[in-house]
């Protein structure tokens, strides 16, 4: 298939361009045996950008390594762009696309050089790996430092080289471990775009990140993986739907709190979280922000009246948070006191 | 369908050239290429290693004895390209340790390159260098009691060729399986070449030595390079000593690209 008549995503694609089944990977060093990736089942169809999300060690790396023919699986099975990871490396590897965690060009060659490197293991032709060349380098901004030892370019330098690397043979199938680690917002910003251009294109793209943000504004799927499952796969936006949004409302007594914390059960639509602490109410509830003006004004009715009240619609960092416990932001700024389910007494 | 679509719309501008096909020779070319090239960027750090062994000769040549059959020279310079060849080809997986570290070589992984062209492309980055290195020792001493026999010396070439791509493998190999470790690398690559020089009879005949030295010698692979290297390079072929050298140089190149294919394949 052509990428122009790849532009519309094709939905009822019969057969997926990913798909895992209970893919395994352990690593033994001595006698410990790490469980980096446990029984993933995965199915991407083709032209989905789909983001992996997971905290450091969540066997996000361990997976795109053994889809990209790096390491074989424990047990379990994978196809991409049709072919099996084990069985049919080869043709796996003329279809993809891979920057790596690490860096594509070797220090002692120059960016330009290794380039035409990636163009002669993909067997393209003199001529059209020189245009391509000059048109990756031109879209990652790398033109000046094409020309001296990869050693000598700065970080950010460095991982566009990668990426232009990795984009070398328009690659059926893309697949980008942390692609934006180390690049300044603007380049970060381009990066995004070639990514957007390359989904229009029908591209099929799976990448890793740490900035949630990205992972929101790109892709139409995430997969949150954690100790080697997946712990959920949706959209960004069903993600945060399902968490919920969170009212927070202050109040004059804690009896007044605790009267309100109860009518909160009764008047929002099911709320997943309603916590008291002290004077101050929290309730997380689909829909949140919608039914907050109501709440406002039921509990005046009935006497107790909020004195401030906030709201919160999720962030993909929340929904994180609330799935594994953890924040993927290094400073972790929540600050929950003792959780308790309904209402307190 | 074209593998190389010229853009059609002025709105995208990208051009589309498609991965195709590749056979072994043209993957080990690709690789050569990449290897050399950032050498061939420095041609003053060629020259100098080029130089090297013309410096050994110098200074050691002078030391030897006259043998009885012919001029020490002829008896030694054999040794002198096969030793050259060790030496360079046992380092294929120095520069590899770094590549591993940083990247670039999970790159070339995943790309379609075939396996063992990885192997024998990076192997022949040092062939290279010692081919030229040959020319240049046989340059130089041909004035002096030196005997030049070129169909000889180009069947020695393909010999140590073979030798040194079995060798640059198995260098590769200890470097994949070394992973980060650098020591591991240079400990285990010192620890085999020196033995392996000194059993070959290169630096000294091993004619007088005690049983168990000759029974170790014997079954180094290379005393057999070395002794068919002699015998071609004094213009001589003798039919057993030529087929023992390429039958061992041969064994030590299909070796070399079995078990580095086997530990790339392994390593994580
Ligand atoms: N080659 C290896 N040998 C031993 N253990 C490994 C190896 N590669 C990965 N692991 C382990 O497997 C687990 C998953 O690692 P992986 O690199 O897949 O995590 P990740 O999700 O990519 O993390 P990060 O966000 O830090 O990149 C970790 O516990 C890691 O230490
Ligand atoms: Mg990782």
């Amino acid at each position: 298939m052509t990428s122009e008549s790849g532009v519309m995503t094709n939905h009822n694609h019969q057969r997926p361009v990913i798909r895992t089944q209970a893919l395994t990977r352990h690593f033994t060093r001595g006698k410990k045996t790490v469980e980096a990736v446990r029984g993933l089942d995965l199915e991407i169809q083709q032209g989905e950008l789909v983001a992996f999300l997971g905290p450091n060690g969540a066997g996000k790396s361990t997976t795109l390594r053994m889809l990209t023919t790096l390491i074989p699986p424990t047990s379990g099975t994978a196809e991409v762009a049709g072919h099996d990871v084990v069985r049919s490396r080869g043709a796996v590897r003329r279809s993809i696309g891979y920057v790596g965690q690490g860096n594509a060009a070797a220090f002692v060659q120059r960016g330009r050089d290794e380039l035409m490197s990636q163009a002669r293991a993909h067997g393209i032709p003199r001529a059209a790996a020189k245009t391509r060349t000059d048109e990756l380098l031109t879209a990652f901004d790398l033109q000046e430092h094409a020309d001296r030892p990869v050693q000598t370019l700065s970080g950010g330098q460095r991982r566009r080289l990668d990426i232009a690397i990795g984009l070398f043979n328009h690659p059926e199938v893309l697949f980008l471990d942390e692609p934006s680690t180390g690049l300044d917002p603007q380049n970060r910003a381009n990066l995004q775009e070639q990514i957007r251009r390359l989904h229009e294109d029908g591209t099929t793209i799976v990448l890793t990140t740490h900035y949630l943000e990205e992972a929101d504004a790109l892709a139409g799927r995430v997969i949150v993986v954690d100790h080697g499952v997946v712990i959920a796969d949706d959209t960004a936006t069903r993600l945060k739907e399902r968490l919920g949004d969170l009212v927070r409302l202050g109040f004059a007594t804690e009896a007044d709190a605790a009267v309100a914390a109860g009518r909160a059960e009764s008047v929002l639509a099911g709320p997943t979280l309603v916590e008291r602490t002290g004077t101050q109410v929290s309730i997380r509830s689909p829909r949140g922000a919608d039914s907050a003006p109501a709440l406002a004004l039921d509990l005046a009715a009935h006497g107790t009246p909020a004195s401030r009240m906030e709201v919160h619609t999720p962030t993909l960092d929340d929904v994180f948070l609330d799935l594994t416990g953890r924040s993927l932001r290094e400073s972790a700024e929540s600050t929950t006191g003792t959780q308790t389910e309904g209402a307190a007494a | 369908m074209t593998t190389i679509t010229v853009p059609t719309t002025q709105a995208r501008r990208t051009t589309q050239p498609k991965s195709r096909p590749t056979g072994f020779l043209t993957d080990t070319w690709t690789v050569l290429v990449r290897e050399l090239t950032p050498k061939l960027r420095q041609p003053a750090s060629m020259l100098f290693a080029m130089v090297q062994p013309l410096v050994f000769l110098a200074l050691f040549a002078p030391l030897l004895p006259d043998v009885e059959s012919g001029s020490a020279l002829q008896w030694f310079v054999p040794g002198i390209v096969v030793m050259t060849a060790l030496m360079g080809a046992s380092m294929t997986g120095a520069d590899l340790t770094a590549e591993i570290r940083s990247g670039s070589h999970e790159r070339l992984l995943v790309s379609p390159l075939s396996r063992p062209s990885l192997l024998v492309g990076r192997a022949l980055k040092e062939v290279v260098p010692v081919l030229f290195q040959t020319a240049l020792i046989l340059a130089v001493v041909t004035p002096f009691s030196f005997d030049l026999h070129l169909g000889g010396v180009l069947v020695g070439a393909v010999i140590v060729s073979l030798f040194a791509i079995g060798l640059g493998a198995l260098s590769f190999a200890l470097a994949t399986a070394a992973k980060e470790q650098d020591w591991v690398f240079w400990t285990v690559q010192q620890m085999l070449i020196f033995p392996l020089l000194l059993l070959s009879g290169v630096l000294l005949p091993l004619d007088g030595a005690p049983g168990w030295l000759r029974f170790l010698s014997d079954i180094n692979p290379m005393t057999y390079v070395v002794e068919a290297e002699r015998a071609l390079f004094a213009g001589r072929f003798p039919a057993d000593v030529v087929t023992g050298g390429l039958v061992a140089a041969a064994a030590v190149a299909v070796a070399g690209v079995l078990v580095g294919v086997r530990t790339m394949e392994r390593s994580s």
